[in-house]
């Protein structure tokens, strides 16, 4: 076998960072134990200079490895440097978390790594198996996390719920690869692609693509698929939460990209209209929904299935569409909305988290007049809020205006209802948003409220290093999203190639 | 002066970000330090402005000046295109000139929870965005700088707002004011440019049939609507429809404006200014500047339904002013009646009619604007703003009353002052409408409006009739009343000389614009 070995390091060391953090959590005694976090948080930081070198490199463009199962190209780049810098910040959120509640951190760190690596590999993943391990990789360690506040019914609660769905939708999606792999005699993508033009009126190739489908639709949270989301969000320890609504989310979409575009492109008439629904539903659903809570994780958690529907509107232009510009628009498009996502999303768990230690509470009443004991941390929650609200100039706009973008190309009806549908929830989405920002900002802080007064002391500064990165991100790529927006025109031409 | 023709506007418009930035970098508590900060950008910006217009050469005024065009999102040909020509022009000088007063007005004048520097702050920002839609020459850079404007508004109302209760019959229940204007502010304003985003974006796709690449360039779209590229089907149809919703909720034109009263009324009073200033004129701008040039086949086919919405709204306006009781919101529907004047004008499709709107928004901007520090003035002073309340206000406050009345008489449309010019040229307009439009009912029209500016007078004297005179109510004969304070008699006395001015000499604004808007009215429309 031969083995890129430049290529897998991202890999090689965020591997060699989990043999680490679990040898350091058996030697360390337990006051110590917090230097499992400071491994991962380097771990994951050296992790991220091959990619440096792999992207700016002499290099290949394109290494293939495995009988071309796995490949390290432009678009596995940014997405791993996605996976690699979300779960960079999702550590630093950890951190004071982790520590304050006296939980296992070291193995808390280590799974959080073993999902890390996991995306790391879907992204590279070029066949159906190498993607399936790639996901239950991702996925396996979250149950576990998910239910760890162990004393908690709710994060019990959680955990066995993301468990049982989980579990449902793996073998949903399972079911559907065996089909695909039966159907076409292949496991690459390149080989269900050249056999899938021919299958296109087979009733069992039809269930196929449905299935898996269906499987990531479980992982995005789409609805009707979307069940599990918000207790467990709501359950499971708010940096775990983080983790699951852009990581392993935007893993998920990683997956139905990969499907979608390599290995599904001949047959779009059959995916196409299943996500123009599923996109529809999440974002009307996910929105009216969100516009009734009064917990901020629950609120976020139907924010971001309202989220996952705009992310998955290209899809349904693609498919709209034979011509390769407007595919091409439309994967660079899901892509630059799945990263300004990330930050803006990682950005408001982030607000979450201090906010919640702050007030002792998650509820959207008990933060109200939070500007006048916490200023700077207000100013981070409207920009953050408003940013996935796509107001301008915060990066939100950017993400929204590439997939309005993108939706209208096709230019027939049935792109531009869903264009309208894509409008009329960008305006309910910024209700509950906005309502937010009004709590902090405009209501007057409750009777008899104790917390602003007794200092519970400074943000840690993991936690203020997390926010400030999301913040310049999202300030940054709002005012000059050309440096990305180039970057990933670039990469959805690799996504495509082939078509 | 290289530099100024091509950093110019770039300053003008980020200027006050900068300064806004900038004022965090003060501790909270040296309040005068912001103050004085906040006074230099702006009043460096309003100086650039001036600076502007005293270069500008009106007579090549409906060419872009000072043009900038830089690269800017080159995966999608966004780039950052900046210019101003006759049309934007008289808008930029006021908007600069606006937010100094308002900066001025505000050093003694605060809203609880004061918080000098966030205020001063969010009025920066909010100037950038207002500069920058009226220099932007490329969709995607107006789109972000006409949304810019959402966010500081949101925040200037919702906080410093009116904190009043007020029982919403639609709603069922009693809500604060400044909360509930706010939102409403924000949503309405959205819904509205939401659909005007999809609006650009499908002028964005068609312009590829014509040019080889999809464009947002103002100018090139300009010159593709010159010839009538994107014809009169229904995709014209639908786009026009999609921006009309975007810019006729910021006019706010009647049956979308019921944002506007509740807005105005609970904003703090610099909100209300320039609210009613500058941000009502985004919209009206953009018709000028996006629908009628880009689509003239489409903008003559709904101009017959434009009017009639403008008249409506005439009439609306100054018959809600004869049902008030509460000054500002009196003020604030008057808003209703005037810009209906302007849209009329545009509704006319001629340069007479784009001139009235042009000089009607730059006199509302004026007259409004100066209204509304008015009505804060005397809350300041009375804590009220009931209109039965205030009776005597002449004896109270001599000079005060002396303003009020002036600009009251501006409001209504007194010849010699600003707010004449555009009432009247719009009704001339309407007499004579474009080539092509129903005659009889753009005259009906203008009879209508003629009926609402005799409204308007009705109103306006009755307001003043009932503040001004008469004898002062009992409650107030322990009070001590300050008239005109200094800082007050610095932001309104430049208001008071240009209504004059303008009334006067309106060449001062249609100096600037009337090359332009025969220009544009030429292309659009032939002859």
């Amino acid at each position: 076998m031969d083995l890129d070995y430049h290529a897998l390091a991202p890999e090689l060391v965020v591997a060699a960072t989990i043999l680490v953090v679990l040898t350091l959590d058996v030697v360390l005694s337990r006051p110590r134990k917090y230097w499992t976090a400071f491994a991962g948080v380097l771990g994951l930081a050296v992790a991220a200079v091959p990619l440096l070198t792999l992207a700016f490199g002499d290099g290949p463009e394109t290494r293939s490895m495995l009988g071309g199962a796995y490949v390290v190209d432009g678009f596995s780049l940014v997405l791993k440097a996605v996976f690699i810098v979300g779960g960079y910040l999702v550590l630093l959120m950890s951190v004071s978390y982790i520590e304050s509640d006296r939980y296992y951190q070291g193995e808390y760190y280590l799974l959080m790594l073993t999902s890390i690596l996991g995306s790391l590999v879907m992204a590279s993943s070029r066949d159906l198996i190498t993607l399936f391990v790639g996901l239950e990789l991702v996925t396996g360690p979250l149950f576990l996390l998910a239910g760890w506040r162990k004393g908690s019914a709710k994060s019990n609660e959680a955990s066995l719920k993301f468990f049982i769905l989980g579990v449902l939708s793996t073998a949903i999606l399972l079911y559907g690869m065996s089909f695909l792999y039966g159907l076409t005699g292949s496991v690459t993508f390149e080989g269900i692609r050249e056999a899938g033009a021919d299958l296109l009126d087979s009733g069992a190739f039809r269930l196929a693509v449905l299935f898996t489908l269906v499987g990531f639709g479980f992982k995005v949270t789409a609805v009707p698929f979307h069940f599990w989301a918000p207790d467990t969000y709501e359950g499971a320890p708010t940096p775990v939460t983080a983790y699951l609504s852009v990581g392993s989310k935007a893993a998920g979409f990683v997956g139905l990209l990969l499907l979608c575009y390599k290995a599904l492109p001949s047959v779009t008439e059959i995916w196409g209209p299943a996500l123009w629904v599923l996109a529809a539903l999440s974002m009307t659903l996910g929105n009216l929904t969100a516009l009734r809570q009064d917990n901020v994780v629950r609120m976020l958690a139907y924010s971001s299935i309202a989220q996952g529907g705009f992310i998955l509107v290209p899809f349904a232009a693609a498919a709209a569409s034979n011509d390769a510009a407007v595919i091409q628009e439309a994967a660079s498009a899901t892509i630059v909305y799945v990263i300004i996502y990330a930050f803006m999303n990682l950005g408001a768990f982030g607000v979450v988290i201090a906010g919640a230690r702050r007030t002792g509470s998650t509820m959207i009443d008990d933060w109200a007049g939070m500007w006048r004991y916490a200023p700077r941390l207000a100013v981070l929650g409207a920009m953050f809020f408003f940013s996935l609200a796509g107001i301008p100039p915060l990066a939100g706009w950017y993400a929204k205006f590439a997939m309005f973008l993108s939706i209208l190309r096709p230019g027939n009806a049935w792109a531009t209802t869903l264009a309208v549908i894509a409008a009329v929830n960008a305006v309910i989405a910024l209700v509950y948003y906005a309502r937010i920002a009004k709590t902090m900002w405009m209501d007057p802080v409750p009777e008899g409220a104790t917390h602003m007064a007794e200092a519970t002391g400074p943000l840690s500064g993991s936690l203020t290093l997390a926010l400030g990165i999301s913040a310049i991100f999202v300030v940054v790529a709002g005012i000059l999203p050309f440096e990305f927006a180039g970057v990933f025109a670039d990469l959805a031409k690799v996504v495509t190639t082939g078509i | 002066m290289a530099w100024f023709e091509s950093a110019g506007l770039s300053l003008i418009v980020f200027l006050p970000a900068v300064g806004a930035l900038a004022l965090f970098a003060i501790p909270k508590a040296r309040e005068d330090a912001q103050k004085w900060l906040a006074l230099v950008t702006t009043g460096l910006t309003a100086v650039l402005a001036v600076a502007v217009a005293a270069n500008f050469r009106y007579g090549a005024s409906e060419k872009f000046q000072f043009e900038v065009s830089e690269s800017w999102i080159p995966a999608i040909g966004a780039r950052y295109h900046v210019g101003v020509d006759g049309i934007s022009l008289p808008l930029l000088v006021l908007s600069a000139v606006v937010t100094v007063l308002a900066v001025i007005y505000s050093w003694d004048h605060w809203e609880e929870p004061r918080n000098v520097r966030g205020f001063l702050a969010l009025m920066l920002l909010l100037a950038t965005g207002m500069n920058g839609t009226f220099v932007a020459l490329d969709l995607v850079l107006f789109f972000i700088f006409f949304e810019l404007v959402l966010l500081p508004m949101y925040f200037m109302i919702g906080i410093w707002g009116d904190s009043a209760k007020r029982h919403i019959p639609v709603l069922g229940r009693t809500v604060t004011m400044r909360l509930y204007a706010a939102i409403k502010f924000f949503i309405f304003t959205l819904f509205g440019s939401a659909f005007m985003l999809l609006g650009f974006l499908a002028l964005y796709f068609r312009s590829g049939d014509f040019l080889g690449h999809n464009t947002f360039d103002i100018p090139t779209l300009i010159a593709l609507g010159s010839q009538n590229a994107f014809g009169s089907g229904t995709f014209a149809f639908l786009v026009f429809g999609a921006m009309f919703l975007g810019f006729a909720v910021k006019v706010p034109m009647w049956p979308f404006h019921t944002w506007l009263p509740d807005a105005h009324t609970a904003a703090p009073t610099v909100g209300s200014v320039l609210l009613a200033a500058i941000l009502l004129k985004l919209g009206s701008y953009a018709f000028l500047r996006i629908s009628i040039p880009i689509l003239p086949d489409m903008a003559r086919e709904w101009a017959p339904f434009i009017g009639l919405l403008a008249v409506i709204g005439i009439i609306y306006g100054s018959l809600a002013c004869l049902a008030q009781t509460d000054i500002k919101r009196l003020i604030a529907f008057s808003s209703v009646g005037h810009m209906g004047f302007v849209m009329l004008g545009i509704a006319t499709m001629t340069d007479v009619g784009f001139n009235a709107s042009l000089i009607g928004m730059v006199a509302h901007g004026l007259i409004t604007g100066l209204l509304f520090f008015l009505a804060g003035s005397m809350h300041h002073r009375y804590h009220t703003r009931e209109i039965a309340r205030l009776g005597g206000n002449q004896k109270l406050m001599p000079w005060m009353g002396g303003i009020l009345a002036f600009t009251a008489m501006a409001s209504l449309g007194l010849p010699g002052l600003a707010g004449f010019w555009g009432e009247f040229m719009s009704l001339l307009g309407a007499y004579r409408p474009l080539a092509g439009l129903s005659l009889s009912q753009f005259q009906t029209y203008m009879v209508i409006g003629a009926i609402g500016t005799v409204l308007t007078a009705g109103y306006m004297l009755w307001m003043l009739q009932r503040v001004n005179l008469g004898e002062p109510k009992a409650e107030w004969s322990d009070h001590e009343f300050h008239d005109v304070e200094p800082t007050e008699w610095l932001a309104w006395a430049p208001l008071i000389v240009a209504i004059v001015a303008i009334g006067v000499y309106p060449r001062i604004v249609l100096g600037a614009t009337t090359d332009a808007v025969v220009n544009l009215a030429r292309n659009a429309f032939g002859g």
